[in-house]
């Protein structure tokens, strides 16, 4: 905690590990609440 | 138009207020609208769920930060139980944001704003806006290094906008007291309002398969 995080840089987008792998979780869990069923929804429908 | 309270021998309405906003509301959001036991069909994605994650995630953050606030600072910083409630407040607000932002995003492709739901729309704008505020004052209300450096950067900022006429960055009491006080009340009153907007319109639904959201408004 104490250590400043890791950089990724490309051109202008300097982004950090961390927040980097917060977006990606996000975007993950975004998909997944798309894909994946409520459960007890299919004996409904 | 109905009314829940009937009319006078003369068919004249109450003079009481009391009575016209009793009934005003009894209309616009009647008790089986306000706490529902049954759901249209397609509230039943987790896309829904998140809404509610981001509610939780507000309740865990202002009951730890109300043990915070009557402990103080000198507690969250030495003792294990106050680093742990340190902890837990920090923590509960990322969950706050991370889930407020996926409600954001399933809202926004959803185009929720449809059918008249526009002020729900704009008052969950109006709370992401006035959170982030929050976060950063509550950065600001760490009392260690961090929050040192945090402010003696945004003080520029600050300054430049012309902001800094109103507020002192570097002020702990004013910080403090603006993100204990004055923002958390902001943020409850209007998040109560987000959720009564949300059953007093209904949820909205789906936009359909190879229907634009601008058909759908004009129809709806």
């Amino acid at each position: 905690m104490d250590t400043p995080a890791g950089y990724l840089h490309w051109g202008f987008i300097l982004i950090s590990i961390p927040n980097l792998l917060l977006i990606a979780l996000m975007i993950v869990l975004f998909a997944l609440a798309l894909v994946v069923p409520l459960p007890g929804e299919k004996e409904k429908s | 138009m109905r009314r829940s309270t009937p009319p006078g021998p003369m068919g004249e309405r109450s003079s009481s207020w009391t009575a016209r906003a009793r009934d005003e509301v009894a209309e616009r959001l009647p008790l089986e609208h306000l706490l529902p036991d049954r759901q249209p069909y397609y509230v039943g994605s987790w896309v829904y769920i998140f809404g509610v994650v981001t509610i939780a995630g507000l309740v865990l953050t202002v009951l730890s930060g109300v043990i915070l606030a009557l402990a103080g600072p000198d507690w969250w910083h030495i003792s294990a139980a106050g680093r742990f409630f340190n902890s837990v407040h920090f923590w509960s607000v990322q969950l706050f944001f991370l889930f407020m932002v996926l409600h954001l995003w399933g809202q926004y492709f959803m185009a929720s704003w449809r059918d008249g739901r526009a002020p729900t729309w704009m008052i969950g704008v109006v709370i992401f806006a006035i959170s982030i505020v929050a976060a950063f004052t509550g950065y600001l209300s760490q009392q260690n290094f961090a929050s040192q450096w945090i402010a003696v950067n945004a003080k520029d900022a600050l300054n430049a906008s012309g902001l800094g006429a109103f507020f002192n960055v570097l002020n702990f009491g004013q910080m403090y007291g603006i993100h204990v006080m004055l923002l958390p009340a902001a943020i409850i009153v209007l998040v109560a309002l987000h959720i009564v907007w949300v059953r007093m319109k209904g949820v909205v639904k789906p936009i359909e398969p190879g229907r634009s959201s601008r058909s759908t408004v004009k129809e709806g």
